[in-house]
């Protein structure tokens, strides 16, 4: 084989182990499936919109209403007055929405005055799935203005052109947990979300990535230049050891965390300066005790990530394989980051949030909007699930310093065969 | 009491003996040397002796105490000096000394190490650099340094020349010699077979894991009726 041929070969056969082929694999499963959620997310877009209709218009467009939403729409719970509308909205009798059409609706529009219809929403999600069903309601809302728009032409109720051409209006009032946003879309809602909500995951994995690496490399470096035999040989518990190493590298992470985000905090309240709402004036902030809960879920994540991270390292020989260890910690960062992306927790399939809870990393990801959905109980039981499996990984990392394989890496039984002997000489002469 | 017994040592790496139930021990105060080709077993064995690897078979005490049951304290009278060791890079010299003093405190004075330490390594003003910027010889020297300076019972010396020229080589072997003059027991193992007729009071020829030989060079060499060690390993495995 010519010269480029032979190292090409010799550097595909270094390049695509194990190490490397799986984390992409897995990679790629995953975002199959997202893919799949995504097509659910369509499917529901071919699908007719459900929500509660409250009609207290007896009059002609109360009746046009009706008519064109039953037509457009699935509409799950019909009424005539508001209070039993809200109350149905309460009990979950009307899906995401309520639309009500006031009782001087018909008489507006015949007085040339704009028809306004209300919109009351209960938020239950952020994210993809959540706005798409709100994006459905509202081109129901369109479609039944349309509506309108042809009966004044065709019947000539008014020559005023411009209320012709958007004859009603809407006005939303969004409900969230037991707050009440009047003013507000789900949207605006959800923009405010995703835009608070993306620091946490990005620096979680920003800074799994960048510490669980430095505790992978130094693993690495040590065993490369042989300072861990040396170590390992000093009057020090075996434990201490791997606790000093973690602690270090959980300090330097704090640290890194920290200035992420003081950063992003800072480049996040530039953005918002320019936003329409403010979340706070409605009760939607995050209280102390909410950001400590954060702070400790960001802290076990990473101590979670450091202690897998730690165990990694006892299996890496020298710096450069290091290098390859890192990349499945890597992916177990980027995955739940990009679901927070588009998705909020609670949305996703069970087997999705299955995968998610197992990964410690996406715990912090998620927390910022469950805490602010209300959904503490995730919020805590990821906490729980996250000590333990810290507890696990470092209890592991303890035992494998004690085990030959630190120092030997994996002895491959196949290929040490050769020297099979039964011989047990004692070897001292006299 | 010895300094160190070995009896009926066996080191498995997986299904490969690695080394095959030798025995030997060496005597407080003197200088031991495990001599043999590349993939005897030497430096399995020492790795053994410094509780860094578990042991597949046999008993090994050290100064009495038992290296399975006893590890912990085993750990307090031994130094150990790895084969290609290196050190800490972007530490200097004086750094270095600094942290591995630390790690015998209370016991020891950390000050007073790292002042016995500097007097071996003997790298003048070169010791306040980057270890990175060092060569092999200074590194050799920071390392021996480094074993030494805590006085240990019992030095565990693996391949301490290999790699060096002549006159670095000769440096180490003399601060070897005269820094274990007080009380500290030496094994060291060598595949120059050369070196240790001038270091060693006695030595073990190991091949394939099995001690083929032992004694005083001088005994070996009268045995066998050969001039050198070399001609002694050479008459031993034929
Ligand atoms: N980590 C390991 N895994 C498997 N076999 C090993 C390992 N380390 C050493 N060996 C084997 O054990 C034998 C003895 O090695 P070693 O003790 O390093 O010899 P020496 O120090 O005398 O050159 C060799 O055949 C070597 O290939
Ligand atoms: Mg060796």
């Amino acid at each position: 084989m010519s010269g480029p041929g032979r190292i090409m070969k010799k550097e595909i056969k270094e390049l695509l182990t194990p190490a490397t082929i799986v984390p992409i694999i897995i990679m790629a499963v995953l975002f199959a499936s997202l893919g799949g959620a995504f097509n659910g997310v369509r499917e529901q877009l071919e699908n007719k919109p459900e929500f509660g209709l409250a009609v207290d218009d007896a009059g002609t467009f109360g009746i046009l209403a009706r008519e064109s939403f039953n037509s457009t729409s699935n509409i799950i719970y019909n009424a005539t007055s508001l209070q039993d509308g809200l109350q149905a909205l309460q009990d979950g009798k009307c899906g995401q929405a309520l639309v009500y059409i006031p009782g001087n609706y018909t008489a507006n529009l015949m007085n040339n005055k704009t028809g306004w219809v209300d919109v009351y929403w209960m938020k239950k999600g952020t994210g993809l799935t959540a706005s798409v069903q709100t994006a459905l309601v509202q081109a129901s809302i369109t479609s039944m203005g349309k509506a309108v728009s042809t009966y004044m032409i065709v019947y000539g109720v008014t020559t005023n052109s411009s209320l012709i051409l958007s004859p009603i209006q809407t006005y939303s009032t969004t409900y969230l947990n037991d707050k009440v946003m009047p003013g507000i879309t789900p949207d605006q809602v959800d923009t405010v979300f995703t835009s608070s909500s993306l620091i946490v995951p990005l620096i979680v994995m920003l800074v799994v990535i960048m510490a669980g690496s430095m505790v992978i490399n130094s693993m690495g470096s040590e065993k490369e230049n042989k300072t861990l035999e040396t170590l390992l040989t000093m009057p020090v518990k075996r434990t201490w050891i791997v606790f000093g190493k973690l602690a270090g590298a959980t300090v330097v992470g704090l640290i890194v965390a920290g200035i992420y985000m003081i950063g992003m905090g800072y480049y996040l309240s530039s953005l918002m300066a320019g936003s329409t709402i403010d979340l706070a004036k409605y009760g939607l902030t995050l209280g102390m005790g909410d950001y400590v809960v954060i702070g400790v879920s960001l802290f076990l994540a990473l101590l979670c990530g450091l202690a897998l991270c730690m165990i990694l390292g006892i299996f890496t020989k020298n710096f450069k394989a290091a290098q390859t260890m890192v990349l499945p910690v890597t992916m177990l960062a980027i995955i739940p980051m990009l679901i927070s992306m588009f998705s909020d927790f609670n949305s996703l399939p069970l087997f999705l949030q299955i995968a998610v809870f197992a990964i410690p990393f996406s715990h912090p990801m998620f927390a910022f909007n469950n805490i602010m959905m209300g959904n503490y109980m995730i919020v805590f039981a990821g906490i729980a699930y996250m000590a333990v499996f810290a507890l696990a990984a470092m209890f592991i990392a303890v035992y494998l310093f004690r085990k030959d394989i630190l120092l030997t890496g994996r002895v491959r039984s196949a290929e040490r065969k050769k020297g099979f002997s039964l011989i047990n000489l004692p070897g001292w002469k006299k | 009491m010895f300094a160190v017994e070995v009896k009926g040592l066996v080191k498995d790496y997986g299904q490969f003996h690695a080394v095959k139930g030798i025995s030997f021990d060496v005597k407080e105060g003197e200088v031991f040397g495990l001599i043999g080709p590349n993939g005897a077993g030497k430096t399995t064995t020492l790795r053994v002796l410094s509780t860094l690897l578990e042991i597949s078979g046999g008993k090994v005490s050290i100064f009495g105490l038992d290296l399975k049951e006893q590890a912990g304290e085993v750990r307090k009278v031994i130094s150990y000096l790895p084969e290609d060791a290196g050190a800490y890079r972007n530490m200097t010299g004086r750094e270095y000394l600094d942290f591995m003093a630390g790690f015998f405190a209370p016991e020891k004075d950390p000050k007073k190490l790292l002042e016995r330490g500097l007097e071996i390594v003997r790298l003048g003003e070169r010791i306040d650099d980057k270890i990175e910027t060092y060569s092999k010889g200074m590194a050799r020297r920071l390392l021996v340094g480094r074993a030494l300076m805590v006085e240990p019972k019992l030095a565990i010396l693996d391949e301490i020349t290999s790699g060096l020229d002549v006159v670095n080589a000769q440096a180490i072997r003399k601060v070897v010699r005269d820094r274990t003059k007080e009380g500290t027991t030496v094994l060291l193992s060598s595949h120059n077979m050369l070196e240790v007729e001038l270091m060693c009071d006695r030595i073990a020829l190991i091949n394939d894991g099995v001690i083929v030989e032992s004694g005083t060079p001088k005994e070996l060499k009268e045995r066998y009726k050969a001039t050198n060690i070399e001609e002694v390993f050479v008459e031993v495995v034929k």
